[in-house]
């Protein structure tokens, strides 16, 4: 969607894309905030891999050995990073989502200038690919740091998390903006985010899950999204497990943009 | 502009039945009614903000629904509703609105720097938006609205909150923007301001016109040259306006005064002391566009 500019101020300029103006409202926004955001994106993952790789790590590998094939600070890193990058969009999707049209009216002043409903959405969802760039790309460093990193392919973790994002952010926009009160938002930290986070494969196999809940586990977004990061930063990725566990973050992804963009206009275009 | 049987439903509430209104380039256009008239309403389709239930709608030559994005580019909105990043400082509010209209930075700073100076916030350019007044606020919206330097200016209720000050300030400048040949399209609850900035305006009430024409124009169809006002103690209003109900070719009974409407008001008055009756205070005055709402808007008692 792209509205030709009108030659201002007697100098061409090149027209930039009405979602991507949106997206640019966000950096704005972001001015103000980054320095506490970027020391959390550093501290979560070093504070995890401590914590959770080095310390349990080093009682797991002493008791069980190996998970996986993988001593246990390898196996948990990458699902940490898949997990984070959930997090992140689920954060960014619920309360700012639902400020913006009830709170902050963020989204009715985009509405009043070129900017369309689904340059509103996507403005929103760029803006989160960008922090889950950030993120990702810190907590890849941080997993070199540990040691953790044991693939060329590890760069591929970056999209894989990103994409991994984006399946929870399209979807959960979409009911974040049917909003009117945060009461929706506990109930999908309590019955999704945090559920996936313990059960999707972070922090152990999926087949250690009682027999009846395992099929339930494989078709969670994060099972994909875990399964990815761990197989691009060891280096076991199988091109079908890629291929499938991509093709299924890319359709909850579209499914949830398209659920998204007739939220978002059922809200906004009244 | 031009509207065709412009309906807006919510749900089952007809919020604007059926109004038809043609606005030239360079005009400036008023709504006027009572809470819950329809302006509103009306103000976020012409703003193609909110699509139409039925009827058909030109703005800037173009289609709404086709065109919204391609309209919007030239035209400046405040919404009666302020959407200000009350987290963002006032110039960066101006610079991020600029931006969605892909204006080059310079071009914003320049503009930014002489809106801030008509909004009189020069000083706060670089505080955050939060702590202003409401009506500071105010005039940071009418300030953006004005970045993209639009050909349609669509102003709901723009001067609720302002100082005598600001407001006086703001009709001198739409006034200068409309010798520029910007179109002002304006809802008010102001009277005197309807009367100052409108060539024409719409009396609306219940979602329909109750009246349209230039302001005179109005006073002379829908009201008397002068109107007495007379106030007597509370209650009592209604009991007089009976008794005097001969004396003017209308009375209104108001919660706190009674109007009589008359050719002669100086007449009326001596008439009024003449039965014997003596008010608390009393003001022989012109009919202004305040009669017309009255008489219109059905908030009358005694007619
Ligand atoms: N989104 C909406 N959903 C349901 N009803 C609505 C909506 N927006 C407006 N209305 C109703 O439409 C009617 C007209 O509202 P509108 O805001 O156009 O009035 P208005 O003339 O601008 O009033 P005011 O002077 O108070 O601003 C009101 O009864 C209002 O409740
Ligand atoms: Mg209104």
């Amino acid at each position: 969607m792209t509205v030709e500019a009108q030659p201002v101020g007697g100098e061409r300029h090149r027209s930039l894309p009405t979602w991507l103006r949106a997206v640019r409202y966000y950096a704005y926004q972001y001015k103000r905030t980054w320095k506490g955001s970027v020391t959390t994106s550093f501290l979560y993952p070093v504070l995890y891999l401590a914590a959770m790789g080095v310390g349990l790590g080093s009682l797991v590998n002493k008791h069980v050995g190996v998970v996986d094939g993988l001593s246990y600070l390898d196996f948990i890193a990458p699902g940490l990073l898949a997990a984070t990058a959930m997090q992140v969009a689920g954060n960014e999707s619920m309360y700012p989502v639902m400020g913006a049209i009830k709170w902050w009216r963020t989204y009715y002043a985009m509405l009043a200038t070129p900017l369309s409903v689904l340059d509103v959405l996507l403005g929103h969802l760029g803006w989160i690919v960008l922090r889950l760039l950030m993120v990702s790309v810190i907590y890849l460093g941080v997993m070199a740091a540990f040691g953790t990193i044991h693939s060329p392919l590890a760069v591929l973790a970056i999209p894989a998390a990103v994409l991994t994002g984006l399946a929870f952010a399209a979807p959960i926009s979409a009911y974040a903006a049917a909003q009117n009160t945060d009461v929706g938002f506990t109930t999908i930290y309590r019955f999704i985010l945090i559920p996936l986070f313990l059960f999707s494969g972070t922090f152990f196999p999926v087949s250690q899950l009682p027999a009846w809940l395992q099929p339930i586990a494989y078709a969670t977004p994060l099972f994909h999204g875990v399964r990815l990061c761990r197989g691009l930063t060891e280096g076991h990725l199988g091109w079908q497990a890629a291929l499938v566990s991509t093709a299924y973050l890319v359709v909850v992804f579209l499914v949830g943009c398209w659920l998204a963009e007739r939220s978002y206009a059922k809200r906004l275009v009244v | 502009m031009v509207a065709r049987q412009l309906v807006k439903r919510f749900g089952d509430f007809l919020a604007v039945d059926g109004v038809d209104f043609e606005i030239g380039k360079g005009e400036s256009f008023g709504f006027l009614g009572p809470n819950g008239a329809g302006k509103t309403s009306t103000m976020r389709m012409i703003a193609c903000m909110s699509p139409l239930t039925s009827g058909t709608l030109r703005v800037l030559g173009m289609d709404p629904a086709t065109d919204g994005p391609k309209i919007r580019s030239r035209i400046g909105l405040v919404a009666q509703e302020d959407t200000l990043d009350l987290e963002l400082t006032v110039l960066d509010n101006l610079m991020i609105y600029g931006r969605y209209f892909d204006l080059p930075k310079k071009v914003i700073r320049e503009r930014a720097e002489r809106l801030l100076d008509f909004a009189q916030l020069t000083e706060r350019a670089h505080d955050k938006v939060d702590p202003l007044s409401g009506g500071m606020k105010r005039r940071l919206t009418i300030a953006r609205s004005l970045i993209s330097e639009p050909d349609l200016l669509i102003l709901d209720e723009p001067t609720t909150g302002l100082d005598p000050q600001a407001r006086h300030l703001l009709w001198d400048r739409l006034y200068r923007l409309q010798q520029e040949g910007v179109t002002l399209v304006i809802t008010t609850h102001y009277m005197d301001e309807a009367e100052q900035l409108c060539d024409r305006l719409v009396v609306m009430d219940h979602g329909r016109f109750a009246a349209e024409g230039a302001p005179r124009q109005l006073i002379e169809e829908f009201s008397t040259k002068e109107v007495v006002e007379l106030r007597f103690r509370s209650g009592e209003h209604e009991d007089v306006a009976m008794r005097l109900a001969d004396v003017a070719e209308r009375a209104e009974v108001l919660p706190d005064r009674l109007l009589l409407y008359t050719t002669d008001g100086d007449g009326a008055l001596a008439e009024v002391h003449r039965r014997g009756l003596s008010p608390e205070s009393s003001l022989v005055r012109r009919s202004t566009l305040e009669d017309v709402f009255l008489r219109l808007t059905g908030r009358t008692l005694v007619d």
